[in-house]
């Protein structure tokens, strides 16, 4: 079993490399956060903290986007596309488990967000250590935001899969990972935002968005990175979310959201028919 | 164990229209057996079944005394799909090693493959680069993976060259020498004729006709066509002792008869002496039997 999963991960990682996403995704991860670390240079005086756990305060809220978008740009290819080059038959006739299949594409994928998001991440640091010795206070935050990040970049590799398979059109598959990246990330924040500033304090606030954060695998990253970081106060947005949920239920919901859509992901991919 | 692959009254419907109905088929080890039918006709889906790749609506598959698609199955059983398909960024190489690995061997013995189905030189460029043919090769050499029991091969000469051709089925028949059950289909019978042990023809998704060339032949028994060529203006004295002829545009004239009645006609002709200058015997054409199955059955 692991030598499918490693050969069809080896495959995946090979094409990703001659289709130049390792680069892309590596160039972006980079640029956005030397272009953060510059940027978050200048409040670091007022707050009193070190310039490394402000840049990984701006780095959350630039993996929160970037990352599930990278996540889905690689994956919404990954069944629609078999299914169209018409490669997918001749693989299903093999003695290899569809979940061997996809725990293969889901290991060289999230290797290559792995690659990006350490390339990012290093190079912000790395910048932030050396404009500010005292930096080093922040690399466990760092170090966190790393493998919080990959976990995130496997939910959404997950979700693409899985909208892959029930798409089974590449161009179908785009359109609905566009639309789970705007949904999940983007408006459902402003949704939340819109029914907070309606209740008004009320029940929602203090009942239901705790929940509505956590069963967000964007948002109960950000809520983890930034309650584990205490740099609530670098941040805007949930902030003072974070603070009234416990660290362990938003480290739970970032260690469970992977698993939960790789789940989906097998389910849905065993319902395509070659 | 005898047979490799059993079939029995096998139907699948696609929106309530029967793609096969009621099919049976054995198949035994070394066995050689085309699949015949136009486009539609069911060939593609009945290779599916066997396959596990999709699932029928009644009716026993037995793939080497397992289940279509279980993974005892998967392992004794190589596919080659109508048009192979290969990711373009991919080299054969890679491709063919990646397939040896997923069959639990060793992927070094790529390059012996793709030596084998005369791919070698293009081992290493992009599967993208290649021509129809070749990437039909390196879905010929995936099928050489292991030792299959049972091959499943559809249309899998399409976009080779004659030559080519001719060392796919040497190919084939080295497998079958060695114990392989063969399947593969066509659309024409003149490919397959000598290739193969027996013959199905299946039309609109009905067995229409099975057995070997020569069976069939007899079967059909298609009317046989003659042509005659008159000697020097013996053509109007031609006619008249042969009055069932058909003249032809170019002087000759046509005569059809059943097979038997086919000895006794010559004997009549050879009879006219030196009114006739030449005489051609047409037996009915592999494409003429083959249409009069696939006719009959669609009727």
């Amino acid at each position: 079993m692991i030598r499918r999963i490693l050969s069809t991960a080896a495959l995946e990682f090979r094409i990703a490399l001659r289709n130049r996403w390792v680069a892309i995704a590596t160039a972006l991860m980079v640029v956005f956060a030397l272009v953060l670390a510059a940027a978050g240079a200048a409040p670091t005086g007022d707050i009193g903290a070190d310039r490394l756990s402000v840049v990984v305060a701006s780095l959350t809220s630039l993996a929160v986007y970037l990352v599930p978008l990278l996540a889905l740009l690689m994956s919404f290819d990954a069944i629609a596309g078999e299914v169209e080059r018409g490669t997918l038959p001749l693989l299903l006739t093999y003695p290899v488990a569809r979940a061997e299949v996809l725990a293969g594409k889901l290991v060289a994928h999230l290797a290559i967000l792995a690659l990006a998001v350490c390339a990012g991440y290093g190079a912000a640091a790395a910048a932030a250590v050396w404009t500010d010795p005292a930096s080093t206070a922040g690399l466990p935050a760092l170090w966190r935001l790393m493998w919080s990040s990959t976990l995130l970049g496997a939910t959404f590799l997950g979700a693409g899969y899985a909208l892959s398979s029930v798409a089974r059109r590449p161009s179908g598959a785009a359109g609905l990972a566009v639309g789970l990246w705007l949904g999940l990330v983007v408006l459902y924040d402003l949704a939340l935002l819109a029914l907070i500033v309606a209740d008004g304090g009320g029940g929602f606030t203090t009942q239901v968005l705790p929940v509505a954060l956590l069963a967000n695998p964007a948002d109960a990253f950000r809520l983890f990175n930034l309650s584990a970081a205490q740099a609530t106060a670098a941040a805007a947005g949930v902030g003072g979310a974070a603070a009234t949920i416990p660290l362990w239920q938003s480290a739970l919901s970032v260690l469970l959201w992977p698993l939960a859509a790789l789940g989906l992901a097998i389910a849905a991919f065993r319902k395509v028919t070659p | 164990m005898t047979s490799t692959l059993t079939i029995s009254r096998l139907t699948k419907r696609f929106q309530g229209v029967e793609a096969l109905d009621q099919v049976s088929l054995d198949l035994g080890p070394g066995m050689r057996v085309a699949l015949l039918g136009h486009n539609g006709a069911g060939k593609s889906t009945m290779m599916k079944i066997i396959l596990g790749l999709i699932p029928f609506d009644a009716g026993e598959v037995r793939v080497c005394g397992a289940a279509p698609g279980s993974g005892q199955a998967r392992m004794q059983v190589a596919y080659l799909p109508e048009n192979a398909a290969f990711h373009p960024a991919l080299t054969g190489e890679e491709q063919i090693r990646h397939y040896l690995s997923l069959r639990g061997e060793s992927p070094r013995r790529a390059m012996e493959l793709l030596e084998r189905v005369g791919l070698a030189k293009a081992a290493r460029r992009r599967i993208g680069t290649y021509s129809k043919g070749m990437r039909q090769r390196v879905g010929l050499a995936q099928t050489l993976i292991g030792r299959p029991r049972l091959l499943v091969l559809d249309e899998p000469t399409s976009g080779l060259d004659p030559v080519s051709r001719r060392d796919f089925y040497a190919l084939l028949d080295g497998l079958a020498a060695e114990g392989a059950a063969i399947l593969l289909s066509s659309h024409a019978l003149t490919e397959v004729e000598a290739r193969t042990d027996r013959i199905l023809i299946l039309s609109q998704g009905r067995l229409a006709a099975q057995g070997t060339l020569a069976d069939l032949r007899r079967r059909a028994a298609l009317p046989v066509g003659l042509t005659v060529t008159p000697a020097q203006g013996a053509a109007p004295a031609l006619a008249q002792a042969l009055p069932q002829a058909r003249p032809a545009g170019d002087g000759t004239l046509h005569l059809a008869c059943a097979q038997d009645e086919k000895l006794g006609l010559l004997a009549r002709i050879a009879g006219l002496g030196d009114r006739v200058a030449d005489l051609d015997v047409i037996p009915p054409s592999l494409e003429d039997i083959y249409s009069h199955f696939s006719r009959r059955a669609g009727q």
